[in-house]
């Protein structure tokens, strides 16, 4: 199939950005997303432009370094997918495609389609642990575990962090991911004693530098592993929670 | 080939191995707490083994500086782990033990691993599943909330703990966090889009790195007592692989120029349940779990040629040929057996699909008998998976399959503390060569990877640190390190000079074809000299007409691939050297001349029971190879039989 591109071109953080439309041809229909702007990017290298930078990795919908918006979803048209995952058969021989990097304050565009997400990792320096030193855990069946809350918990775990949700949100809000990395752990015994004070400690620093949640409920649908807005309501309840008590002080003067 | 008269040194300590690790952690000597913050640790990765360590490492109070060339830790290939993690906690109550686990290994190793470094990885795996159990991994339950066991190719007792399919990711999200919290700390120093581009060595010793930000380009000196590399394996060598894209041999092959010693670089391990290629432009190959082996049924046409749709294929038309072949183990052969046998399949001009370059994995019988909600249950992710990469529903035509690079047996050569034979510079994960011999048993990655960072390094290290007291680190402006820096500019800048006209890519993939033929599932002396000849001739073209567009002072993707592939194309020589080395085959490891009548592996204890340690004698000339002969004391030698 034959498509055009339409592809947001920087060259570095601090320079303005530009669309620019390139031709793919003959482009095979079992060819991955990611391996159709390979083959673009072949042609760019044997014509002397430079190739267009976009973050990849594991290619199997796991590791989280892709995404890019696709016809301004982010991730593009099928539903639980990773860009990685997305096939060229679900494009039409003649099709124009629109392609962007993330669009979120919070992530500045890098080069090209790559952004920095650093942000997601101050959350998680924030609270997303729980605090147990090598050597120092019990045996691993000393706490039984119910099912439902292990399923719960991997649930949200199943995050993997590529920020479509900031990308899909009006708000560039994150309350998806921050939700899915507490709740992972605020739903598991062994995460209980810190609970709250991860919940405060994890939502504040989100708050520094992510734009508010209203509830569209564009992120759940954006999400690749189709992560459920319910556990941002478990976090606002955990974080409301934080508030009235200040966890560390209970009971001191 | 010439090879060296003097024995390495392995450090295994005396006694009866059940003692060994207890003995050596008494008389390792230990650095006083209050000490401990005047040692500064480099750690390069921050996969499993990368991240576990630098979290314990700063748990235990020294200065860590920790190195990725990821965004993020989360993206290190740790993640795509998909079955689980072994352990002998016996939970179950079906026989298990730390001496059965170590045997499993050893024998499942085809007995090219070193007993004491497996005897020790199998006892500190039950420590491992407390430890992640702490930290919150999910993993898989039963409904009165204690820990759920399946079970994994090459054993017969279930013993590997799983969280859904995502194993790897949860465990690696578990190290993760570990190390978040020591950042947060301020004990860890973190550094992303880093790559490592040179070890520091100062009279014989590891003391620092050479590193180039991936964004910037700016590139960097850091000093520090020990070096730490936990950058992972080098399937990318084959191009198509199940590693992520960014997998690569540069730090240790960079490591191994600086005096390193590289061993059995020809242990790879080739995958047998992966997607098969789709077209010429396919980039990378996707993994399916080992467990779908439990329920699914390999079979192919037995007819050549045939090309009839699978459905309309009738049964007595098909030949489940493992079933046949190896009735005792039938379709839960160890992988290295199951890949050999598809490969013979499609010699035989029996391979499936468009490309005929697959066989059939099929679930029909199982969906019969167990109903497809079972089925659904236990495999539904892999069969999404399956689905949305060949847009075939596998609950009605059966998967096709082929075997894939997946796994580098091979790596730096360490001794029992994980140091290489460079002082002050340890390897850990997969990018060492320790525990698995010349096959690694499935769900034996992640508990090597967490053994080596949380519970096997931080003891050994201070073995190392205490005669470094006080001692500062090497300063950056020290010539060492000026000339390490000098080269790496001089090198970065050679690749963006050669403006030639062919891609990284083209060479990456021309190199991965010759690979694959000669030094993949099946080498010959024939095949790997062929190898060579081609390897150096892509080298050669590779240095006067690659063509890297840009600078170097920005994120320049192409110029980062450049430097993996210069790489490769050195390594991927050593592997075929080391291939033709080993006149016998072993694990991974099959070499045409040496099979049995009905074609299978003949391994020689006699003449080949030893570790291949090769030594660099710089570019210009063969590498030297030095031998550790390996004692079996406690498992006994025998010719593996699935039958």
């Amino acid at each position: 199939m034959d498509l055009s591109l339409k592809i947001w071109r920087q060259a570095r953080a601090n320079e303005e950005g530009e669309f620019k439309t390139y031709q793919a041809k003959n482009v095979s229909p079992e060819a991955s997303f990611l391996e159709m702007l390979d083959e673009v990017n072949e042609e760019l290298n044997a014509t002397g432009e430079d190739p267009i930078a976009f973050e990849h990795d594991c290619r199997e919908g796991i590791c989280g370094a892709c995404g890019v918006m696709i016809n301004g979803s982010p991730h593009g048209p099928q539903s639980g997918t990773a860009t990685c995952q997305l096939h060229m058969r679900k494009f039409e021989d003649g099709d124009s495609i629109t392609i962007e990097p993330w669009r979120a304050t919070a992530f500045p565009v890098l080069k090209d389609l790559i952004v920095d997400r650093a942000p997601f990792d101050r959350i998680m320096e924030a609270g997303g642990y729980i605090s147990v030193n090598t050597g120092a855990a019990p045996d691993a069946n000393i706490i039984a575990v119910p099912k439902w809350s292990a399923e719960s918990a991997m649930d949200a775990a199943s995050c993997i962090g590529c920020a479509a949700c900031v990308a899909a949100c009006p708000n560039s809000a994150a309350n998806l991911f921050t939700a899915a990395k507490t709740q992972h752990l605020n739903l598991l015994p062994q995460g209980k004693p810190e609970r709250y004070l991860r919940a405060a400690a994890m939502v504040e620093t989100m708050e520094q530098y992510f734009g508010s949640c209203t509830n569209y409920g564009e992120c759940e649908k954006a999400c690749p592993k189709n992560i459920s807005i319910d556990f941002i309501a478990m976090m606002n309840k955990d974080y409301v929670r934080a508030q009235f008590f200040n966890m560390a002080r209970q009971g001191q003067k | 080939m010439e090879s060296s008269i003097y024995a390495l040194d392995a450090k295994i300590p005396d006694g009866p191995i059940q003692d060994q690790w207890d003995q050596h952690k008494f008389a390792t000597p230990l650095v006083n707490p209050a000490n401990k913050r005047k040692y500064d640790i480099i750690v390069i990765g921050t996969g499993l083994a990368g991240a576990s360590a630098a979290a314990s490492f700063g748990e235990l109070g020294y200065n860590v500086k920790v190195f990725t060339y990821s965004d993020s830790p989360r993206r290190a290939h740790s993640i795509a782990a998909q079955g689980g993690i072994n352990a002998a906690k016996n939970y179950p109550n079906d026989g298990d033990s730390i001496f059965r686990l170590f045997y499993d290994t050893v024998k499942g190793g085809d007995y090219r691993s070193r007993e004491s470094n497996v005897y020790r990885l199998a006892q500190v795996a039950n420590e491992i599943i407390d430890q992640t159990t702490a930290q919150g991994i999910p993993y898989a339950r039963e409904y009165g909330g204690l820990l759920d066991n399946r079970s994994f190719g090459g054993a017969q007792v279930s013993r590997t703990f799983y969280a859904r399919g995502q194993t790897g990711q949860q465990l690696l999200l578990g190290a993760y966090q570990a190390l978040a919290r020591q950042i947060d700390a301020g004990t860890v120093d973190y550094y992303n889009r880093s790559e490592m581009l040179e070890v520091v060595i100062k009279d014989d010793h590891a003391v620092g790195v050479i590193i180039r930000n991936l964004v910037s380009g700016e590139i960097t000196s850091h000093s520090a007592h020990v070096v730490v590399l936990a950058t992972g394996g080098y399937s990318n060598v084959f191009f198509l692989s199940t590693n992520a894209m960014a997998c690569n041999g540069s730090a240790i092959w960079r490591a191994y120029r600086k005096g390193a010693f590289f061993a059995n670089p020809a242990f790879t391990q080739i995958h047998p349940t992966c997607i098969p290629a789709a077209d010429e432009h396919q980039s990378k190959l996707t993994l399916m779990s080992e467990s779908l082996r439990n329920d699914g049924r390999i079979w192919v046409p037995i007819t050549p040629g045939d090309n009839r749709p699978a459905n309309d294929i009738p049964d007595e038309e098909r030949d489940y040929y493992l079933e046949r072949m190896y009735p005792a183990f039938g379709n839960l052969v160890p992988r290295d057996v199951a890949s050999r046998a598809a490969m013979r399949m499609l010699d035989e001009d029996r391979g499936v699909g468009p490309l005929r370059n697959g066989v059939y994995l099929d679930f029909k019988s199982a969906i019969g008998r167990l109903g497809q909600a079972k089925i659904e249950e236990r495999y539904g992710n892999l069969f999404e998976m399956y689905e949305r990469i060949t847009d075939e529903n596998p609950y009605e035509v059966p998967m096709r399959i082929y075997p894939a690079p997946h796994y580098t047996m091979g790596g730096l050569w360490v001794d029992y503390n994980l140091m290489t034979t460079i002082p002050g510079l340890y390897a850990i994960g997969e990018a060492n060569f320790s525990d698995h011999g010349a096959n690694r048993l499935g769900a034996s990655a992640l508990m090597q990877g967490l053994a080596d960072g949380y519970f096997v390094l931080p003891y050994t290290i201070g073995g190392y640190l205490v005669d470094y007291l006080n001692v500062p680190p090497v300063s950056t402006d020290d010539p060492v390190f000026v000339e390490a820096r000098a080269a790496v500019e001089e090198q970065t800048n050679a690749f963006l000079a050669i403006n030639g006209t062919q891609s990284v890519d083209h060479f990456h993939r021309q190199l991965g074809n010759v690979m694959i033929e000669h030094c993949g599932l099946a080498r010959s002396r024939e095949g790997l000299e062929t190898a060579i000849d081609e390897i150096r001739e892509i080298r050669t073209n590779f240095w006067k007409d690659l063509r890297v567009i840009g600078t170097s002072d920005s994120l320049n993707q192409s110029l980062e691939r450049a430097g993996r592939v210069a790489d490769f194309l050195e390594l991927a020589e050593l592997m075929c050297i080391d291939a033709m080395d080993r006149e016998e085959s072993c694990g991974g490891h099959f070499r045409l001349e040496h099979q049995t009548e009905d074609g299978e592996a003949k391994r020689d204890d006699v003449n080949y029971a030893y570790s291949a340690a090769w030594e660099s004698m710089g570019s210009k000339n063969a590498p030297l190879l030095h031998k550790e002969f390996l004692e079996f004391e406690y498992v006994a030698l025998s010719q593996r039989s699935y039958k």
